[in-house]
Parts: structure tokens; C-alpha cells; sequence
């Protein structure tokens, strides 16, 4: 076992974790933002940086900082490491400045957004984003392209995190959109004119951070804030079938995966439980599932947060800010 | 203020037969017997750029589409791939390929110059194909020849010290230049 | 200090062919590597050499070389980095088409102390008539049993095959160049694991610049120390310098570590001073990316001594009033020359040539970009400036791969010397 300790706080992991796993057992606000990592997705992270941390000592062996910051999610733990991340002044600069880099080219179409109220960048934005924009140049314009009849891309909303990608490939047989071009004009495509259809491709969805990919079956019909989440399962040939079923009443309004207090999906699940299923006899209801994130999902409003503090995705852990 | 929209657009595929000579496809399966087994992707980039001067000069949906199926890779790995670097062509170009180089060194030494001289000459902007389907002209970045730029590549071969009256000479010995005169060695020529 | 061991059979006629060169003295430093050294012996006399990368981050070769994973039971591999791309850079290209066979002797031999079978040399689409020249140059070597099986009658065996990029300057950063040559998009690694253990295929791997392999076989020849004299403290041996913008004699120059700046712009030995008669302005002296040096600087540091061609002495004075050594791209400004426009130039290049993965470079390369589009074009704010000093800053060290930092410096640097012709392009 290795001993790492994290914003003055230890913890000992199995060789082989990353600092923001070992963060993440911790739990609480040391927990890094993750905006392309994703657990359960080989090769993912490493991308969006907002996960940087300052490793202050390298390891017992080696006590040298490391000279620049690093991704916590693809920085595996030494021994004896010291890794500062919400005590660190330069950490939280940094951070602001990636959220910033994000938004730029972003839409901030929040209002006509399905994501809003779910969003991993609303809330990296709540936390480190600034009062007001620097740029004066047109953002970024991509063509409006629908990929399949059952997801929407707004490629404007994306933030280039590969996790769709990722998700294609490892869910399902033959991935049919991909990243494409490079630079600030990089894009996901399918490239030519063709329709996304596997049983799994609805994942894409669930693991989009922001608003890039959604259901063209739940397309503005509510927002995500006024619907009750129901743990849900049914009898399914492809998948688990362990839903959550997004529901006003009686009527169930949209599937997803049951998302974890990080915001990832516990299991994967297939298209037919996520866009065909939409009858609340096809489940059987287990009961409310509690959203463990602190964000406008939760209570429609971000709780007793302030300004330049963090969202942590962990219930109860924002601490009330003097 | 520069705009800030994205061209790109979806293509098409055609279904129409590509396919390499038997002497090509020689070639080809030597260039993947260079890597180790399992790793015919490997050589990707090579047979690009021997299919896209073989097989229509630029990638089509269709081209790709056979050179996917030749290393056994799914062909939204080739559309990844093709779209990433800067010498393939995705739609179709002119037969002569005018490449200026409009970096730094070139820049200060007239290269900015011989890309407007190529303009007016030809009356097309960069990204354009003359009518005649003859010359497309492109604007690159660094062409590693500094030393003696301007820097102008066509149809990758090297064009150096351009100016405005050079350049003019070098698109008219290229309009007179016939089939038999060829150009240099092609890609497939280039390996052993 | 004209001493020339890499380019002294440059310009012999004939020099390509595989006889001329042996006729030479070509291949002697891979016999005696071969025949009379074990591989850890020749490893050896690298370190002592001194020798450091020539690409542009001066890492000490010997060094990079005793991190490869030996333990493994994978095969190794040496790869070329010739994807020359920097701008202002273009020495590998000039050593690559004059001597082929330089190179490829200190392919073998450094394949030989890494104990490597199978070697690629990564080089730049753009180059596609030097893929045929080093092709045919590998194909004669192996006629002459100097590649291919059992080489010189030794056990050592080796293939050497070259391998296109096709335009992507982030292929010159080494995992993002073993991406490419396993045949993706060219997006540089997470690191760790470093490639010394997992790099082509998953293989442990050394990459290396065309020039620093080529130097292993002087090395050999003279043996380490003999080379570890050339040169001046720690920036041994001598350094291909590849000189353009507003000079006299643009080209490539073999010169000995040491040589004072000023002897190299003026001196009609090299650079032949600036053209036209003109004043110098500036000079970005280790290709685009390193800080841009106004004259005064350049020529002397910042204690008023005269500025040097080493690793060192170019760095002297840190960000503040020094540069690096880099690859050896030295650009030369006149005084005519606008570095407002030339940032937005350089700056729209490194914005071109981001691969788009990491979220500063993708984001923060085009934003430099295009604010200092508007201030070329007469639209700019004064509060553009710090907004650019800010940008800079945070790209500078966040992102997966030193793109963003090769960005970051060149404007960084411009608005640091010169930030009043900023100014005077804004009011």
C-alpha cells in the first residue's frame, strides 16, 4: 500500500491509483473536478485539465515537487506523495483559467440547454468561472447536425472530452462517429451522412459532461430540475436493466443510467430500456433515488453555496461558505 | 473580426469500385510487412498517400473506404486519421497543388507577397481551384525551408527563393509541362 | 571555430552514394563500434561525450538511453524523429539530403548500444523526395552488409525502414510521433509511462533527433572524451545552426558550442550580417518557439556579457532577458520588421498545429491567435495586451504536451521587449 496525502489529508491506496482516485475515496472537497476522466471508460482523462493538482513532494524516495501541475486523473500516486489541490493558490488559478478556456467558445445557451441543471461545466462554471466573459470575438459555429433519430448533437456545447468517443468504441461493435479535424476546429462526426444506431449508443448521452449529446426523445420536454429520479428495473435481454426513470406524476419522461455521486453511470444500459421504454408498466419502481451531487439538480438551486467555492458532486460535503 | 464558423460538412459515399494496381498493391502489402504483425495500421499514412495519388488525387469516402478495408481497420479510423493532417485532401483538387508557405521566416522574406502575386494571377483565393481544374492554391504552414524561402511546394515538390516573377514562370512551365515529362517519383516509388 | 565533424564530407560530390562515403572514411566509426566495443561501451563513450538532444530540449543523450526499460522482455526500438517542422528549422533536412549515410551510421550504432533490431526514421510528409534518398541509402548499406542480418559477420542484426508523416508539426513531440507511426491521429501521450518503457507498440522505445544520431558516429569515431573537448562547459561538440530571415547567407552552419552570437550573425563565415545594410532588431535564436531577444540582448546578456551558441549561455538570464538553444532556428529580424505582425504569424501557426486534445492549447492557441489578429488589423484594446499576457500564462505548463508552452513563449516574450510597438499598433 502506498500512503499518499491530499490537502493535509492521508490515505493509503493500491499501487497502481490515481491521485484522483485516491481523492476520491477521501471524499469531501478534496475531490478534484473531472470533466473528461470517467471511471468506467479505458483511456479516458487527461484532457480537459480541470482536474490539475500541485504535487508538492514526489515521493518518500524522491521529495522533489513536480515542476509543473498535473492531471490528477492519469497521475498514478508514489509513495509518500504530497499533493496539494483546494490549498493550493496556483491549483485554483490554474482551474480558473481551463473553465475560462472552456467557456470561450461556449454557447452559454444554458436557458434552451437539456443539460442545464445537470451540467458538469454549469457547475466547474459556478465554482471557477469569472463574472464576465474577456473575449469579444465570435464564438465558435459548428453546423447543427442530427447523428440518428434518438441523439442530438450541438457540437457548439462541446468540450472535446473524447468520453462519447470512448463510450462508442468500448459499448459498442463498430464505432461510427469519431473525433475529426484538429485544433480549435476538431469536431465530433460521423463524417458522412449516416445515422448512429447501435443498442448501446444512447450511452453516449450519459457520459456527454455537458449538453453536446442529448435525447431527442426527452428534447424539451422539461426541465431535468422539475422531474423526480425513480431507481427503476425491468427484465431486460441486453442490459441490467437498472434505470433511473425521470418522472412528473405518474408519467416517466426520460431513462438514464443511475449516476453515481460522480456523476458516472453505474452500469451501462441499452436503447430500448433508455428510448422505448417509456410506460411506467414496463418498470418496476423501487423508489425515490437521491441525487448525491450538489448542484441545481438537486434542489434547483445551488445550496448554500457562494461565489468561488466548489460544487462537489459528494452529498452534503459543501460546506456553507462564511 | 474573423468569423468563427466551422466549414466542415458531411460527405457522401459514393460505392463506386477503387481499388490499386497490382504493382501498388504489391507495394502496399511490403509497406505493412514493415511493422509487426498486428500492427498493419501502422502503416496507414504511407498508403494514404500513395492512394490519394493514385486513386483520384484526394481522399474520397470511397478511397478510404478500400484502404480501411486493405488494413482491416474500422473506416471511421481512416476519416479520423485523414482528417487530422494537413496533406490530404478530402475533396477534389486541382491537377497542380500550389502550396506557399506563409510562416514566419517565408513571411518576413515575401512570402506573403508571392501568395497575393499567385492570387491576382490566377484570380482565385486560397482554398480555390481555377476553372480550368489546373491549379488549386493552398496556404501552408512551415515547410521546414527556411533558409530559403519563399518556400512553395507543388504536388510536394520543392519550389524555393520564390518571387512574383518566379512563380509566374513556374505555373506556365507547368501548364506547357505534358503527361510524358511526368513528375518526379511518386510515393509508392519512394520505398525500397 | 569552423570545425565541422557532422557536414565535413557535406559537400563532396557524390557524398550520398554509399562508395563515396566509405570511400571517406564513412562507416569506420560502425566497424569500430561493431567490431570492437561491446553495446554498453559505446553507450558508454555517449555519456562521456556529452552530447545532449538536438531537437530542441538539450537533454543529455547518454542519459535518455540508460532509462530504457532493459528488463523487459519486448522488443526496443530507436525511432528518428525527423519531423522537422519548427519554423526557422531546417538543418535535419539539409543532413538528411547531403548525408544520408551519416545518419544511418549512427542508426546502427546507436541501435547497437540500445540493443535495438528494428529502427524507424519518423520523417515529415512534406519530405517526400528524402523518404527515396534514405531509402535507397538503407537499401545500399544492407547490399554492403552494414544493416540487414548478422551485420559485419557480428550477431548483431538490424532493419531500418523510413516512415512518412503527413503533415502534423505535433508530431515532432515524441509520443505523439509514436502515435502517428502506429497509425492515428497525432495526439500526444499522458505521461507517465514515458516511452523509455512503454513507448511503439507498447514497447520500451528511445526517440531521438536526426542530429543527435547522426553525432554518435563522430563520437564513436573519436571517441567521447576526444568530443566532450569540443564545444564550450556543458554544450559539447558542435551544433548544426540553420539561419534565415533578414540576413546575407541564409543557411545551414556547423558550429562549435561557444561561438559568440555576434561572430555568428556578422562573421562572412556564417550569416554574412544583416541584409541590406540594415540594423538588427531581433533574433529568435533556437527556432519559433523559444523568446524572441531584441538586438541588445542577443548579443550580450543581461550583465553585459557577450551572449554565446550554448545551451547555457542563451538561457542566461532565464525568461527575463534570455532564450534557449532550442533546435538551432535561428530567425533573424531587421529593423523593418514588425513583431506584432510576426507574433500573430507564429501565433496563428502554433493555433494551426494544436492537436485540439488538451483544453488550454486547443482553446488558448486560437484566442492568442485572434486577439492579436484584431490588434494587427487596427481593432485592437490596450487591455488586449495584459489579456494576452494573461492567456499565455495559462497555457504555459497546463497542458498534456509542451505545444502549449511553445505557443505560450513566443508572445510572452514579444510583449515583454516589446511591448511599446504593441502599444503603438493599438493607439
Amino acid at each position: 500500500m502506498l500512503k499518499v496525502t491530499i490537502d493535509n489529508i492521508e490515505i493509503r491506496v493500491e499501487e497502481g491509483t490515481t491521485i484522483l482516485q485516491a481523492a476520491r475515496m477521501i471524499g469531501g472537497k478534496v475531490v478534484p473536478p473531472a470533466m473528461c476522466y470517467y471511471s468506467k471508460l479505458k483511456g479516458s482523462g487527461g484532457k480537459c485539465r480541470s482536474c490539475l493538482v500541485k504535487v508538492v513532494k514526489g515521493s518518500a524516495k524522491d521529495t522533489r515537487p513536480m515542476p509543473k501541475l498535473v492531471a490528477s486523473c492519469s497521475t498514478p500516486v508514489q509513495d509518500g506523495m504530497v499533493v496539494e489541490n483546494t490549498i493550493s493558490e496556483e491549483v485554483q488559478e490554474a482551474r480558473k483559467g481551463v473553465v475560462e478556456f472552456l467557456l470561450i467558445n461556449h454557447p452559454l445557451d444554458c436557458p434552451v440547454c437539456d443539460q442545464a441543471g445537470e451540467c458538469d461545466l454549469q457547475d466547474l462554471s459556478f465554482g471557477f468561472g469569472m463574472e464576465e466573459t474577456s473575449t469579444v470575438e465570435p464564438r465558435r459555429e459548428y453546423p447543427v447536425v442530427d447523428i440518428g433519430k434518438l441523439i442530438k448533437l450541438h457540437m457548439n456545447r462541446c468540450i472535446h472530452c473524447y468520453r462519447c468517443v470512448l463510450a462508442a468504441e468500448q459499448l459498442t461493435k463498430k464505432r461510427a462517429h469519431g473525433m475529426l479535424y484538429r485544433g480549435d476546429t476538431m469536431e465530433i462526426s460521423t463524417f458522412i451522412q449516416t445515422a448512429i444506431d447501435s443498442d448501446f449508443s444512447g450511452n453516449m448521452i450519459d457520459v456527454c459532461p455537458v449538453g453536446a449529446l442529448t435525447d431527442r426523445t426527452f428534447r424539451f420536454k422539461s426541465r431535468v430540475w422539475f422531474l423526480n429520479p425513480m431507481n427503476a428495473h425491468r427484465e431486460c435481454s441486453k442490459c441490467g436493466g437498472r434505470v433511473t426513470a425521470w418522472m412528473f406524476g405518474n408519467e416517466i419522461y426520460r431513462i438514464t443510467g443511475r449516476k453515481d455521486q460522480f456523476g458516472e453511470v453505474e452500469e451501462f444500459i441499452c436503447n430500448e430500456c433508455r428510448f422505448e421504454k417509456k410506460d411506467i408498466n414496463d418498470w418496476v419502481i423501487e423508489g425515490e433515488r437521491k441525487i448525491k451531487r450538489q448542484s441545481v439538480i438537486s434542489g434547483n438551486h445551488y445550496e448554500h453555496l457562494k461565489k468561488g467555492s466548489i460544487i462537489h458532486p459528494i452529498e452534503g460535503t459543501t460546506e456553507p461558505q462564511e | 473580426m474573423q468569423d468563427n464558423k466551422i466549414k466542415h460538412h458531411l460527405f457522401v459515399r459514393e460505392n463506386k469500385s477503387v481499388a490499386f494496381s497490382g504493382k501498388t498493391l504489391e507495394k502496399v502489402n511490403s509497406l505493412i510487412s514493415r511493422y509487426p504483425e498486428g500492427r498493419q495500421k501502422s502503416a496507414l499514412l504511407p498508403v494514404l498517400h500513395i492512394a490519394q495519388e493514385e486513386l483520384g488525387g484526394y481522399l474520397s469516402v470511397d478511397v478510404m473506404d478500400y484502404v480501411a478495408l486493405l488494413l482491416n481497420l474500422n473506416p471511421m479510423e481512416v476519416y479520423e486519421v485523414a482528417t487530422f493532417y494537413s496533406m490530404f485532401y478530402l475533396e477534389q483538387v486541382g491537377k497542380y497543388v500550389l502550396e506557399v508557405c506563409h510562416t514566419g521566416p517565408c513571411a518576413i522574406c515575401g512570402g506573403e507577397e508571392v501568395l497575393q502575386h499567385i492570387k491576382d494571377y490566377l484570380h482565385i483565393d486560397t482554398g480555390e481551384t481555377t476553372p480550368d481544374g489546373m491549379f488549386t492554391l493552398k496556404e501552408v504552414e512551415c515547410l521546414g525551408a527556411c533558409g530559403s524561402g519563399p518556400s512553395m511546394q507543388v504536388n510536394t515538390e520543392f519550389y524555393e527563393h520564390m518571387t512574383a516573377k518566379q512563380v509566374e514562370k513556374v505555373i506556365e512551365d507547368l501548364r506547357q509541362k505534358t503527361e510524358e515529362e511526368g513528375s518526379s517519383k511518386g510515393w509508392a516509388e519512394q520505398f525500397s | 571555430m569552423g570545425r565541422a565533424i557532422l557536414l565535413d564530407k557535406a559537400n563532396i560530390p557524390g557524398i550520398r552514394a554509399f562508395g563515396v562515403y566509405r570511400a571517406h572514411g564513412g562507416y569506420n566509426a560502425a566497424g569500430k563500434g561493431l567490431l570492437e566495443m561491446t553495446p554498453a561501451q559505446v553507450q558508454q563513450e555517449v555519456i562521456k561525450s556529452g552530447l545532449r538532444g538536438r531537437g530542441g530540449a538539450g537533454f543529455p543523450t547518454g542519459l535518455k538511453w540508460s532509462f530504457l526499460d532493459r528488463k523487459s522482455t519486448r522488443p526496443r526500438y530507436l525511432v528518428c524523429n525527423a519531423d522537422e517542422s519548427e519554423p526557422g528549422t531546417f538543418k535535419d533536412r539539409y543532413l538528411m539530403e547531403k548525408l544520408p549515410h551519416l545518419l544511418i551510421e549512427g542508426l546502427i550504432l546507436s541501435s547497437y548500444a540500445l540493443g535495438v533490431r528494428t529502427c524507424y526514421i519518423y520523417i515529415r510528409g512534406e519530405f517526400k523526395y528524402l523518404v527515396g534518398i534514405l531509402e535507397t541509402a538503407i537499401r545500399e548499406a544492407k547490399k554492403n552488409n552494414y544493416l540487414g542480418e548478422k551485420i559485419l559477420g557480428t550477431d548483431f542484426s538490424l532493419e531500418i525502414y523510413v516512415h512518412p508523416g503527413a503533415g502534423a508539426y505535433i508530431c515532432g513531440e515524441e509520443t505523439a510521433l509514436l502515435e502517428s507511426l502506429e497509425g492515428k491521429r497525432g495526439n500526444p501521450r499522458i505521461k507517465p509511462p514515458f516511452p523509455a518503457y512503454k513507448g511503439l507498440y507498447d514497447c520500451p522505445t528511445v526517440v531521438n533527433n536526426v542530429e543527435t544520431l547522426a553525432a554518435v558516429a563522430p563520437v564513436i569515431g573519436m571517441g567521447g572524451e576526444t568530443y566532450s573537448k569540443l564545444g564550450f562547459g556543458k554544450s559539447t561538440g558542435t551544433k548544426l545552426m540553420s539561419a534565415c530571415g533578414n540576413i546575407n547567407k541564409p543557411g545551414v552552419y556547423e558550429i562549435e558550442m561557444g561561438l559568440p552570437v555576434e561572430d555568428f550573425i556578422y562573421s562572412d563565415e556564417y550569416c554574412g550580417g544583416i541584409k541590406n545594410g540594415k540594423m538588427l532588431k531581433a533574433v529568435i535564436p533556437g527556432g519559433s518557439s523559444v523568446p524572441i531577444l531584441p538586438a541588445d540582448l542577443i548579443l550580450n546578456t543581461s550583465r553585459g556579457e557577450a551572449r554565446l551558441l550554448t545551451y547555457e549561455s542563451l538561457a542566461e538570464g532565464g525568461f527575463e532577458s534570455g532564450s534557449m538553444l532550442g533546435s538551432g532556428g535561428f530567425i533573424v529580424y531587421d529593423e523593418d520588421a514588425c513583431i506584432v505582425r510576426n507574433t500573430w504569424n507564429l501565433t496563428r501557426f502554433y493555433r494551426h498545429e494544436s492537436c485540439g486534445q488538451c483544453s488550454p492549447c486547443r482553446e488558448g492557441t486560437g484566442w492568442m491567435e485572434r486577439i492579436l489578429y484584431r490588434i494587427e488589423h487596427g481593432k485592437g484594446r490596450m487591455s488586449d495586451i495584459d489579456l494576452l499576457v494573461r492567456v499565455a500564462k495559462n497555457i504555459e505548463g497546463n497542458t498534456i504536451c509542451p505545444l502549449g508552452d511553445a505557443a505560450a513563449w513566443p508572445v510572452a516574450s514579444a510583449i515583454r521587449h516589446f511591448r511599446g510597438e504593441f502599444e503603438a499598433h493599438i493607439k
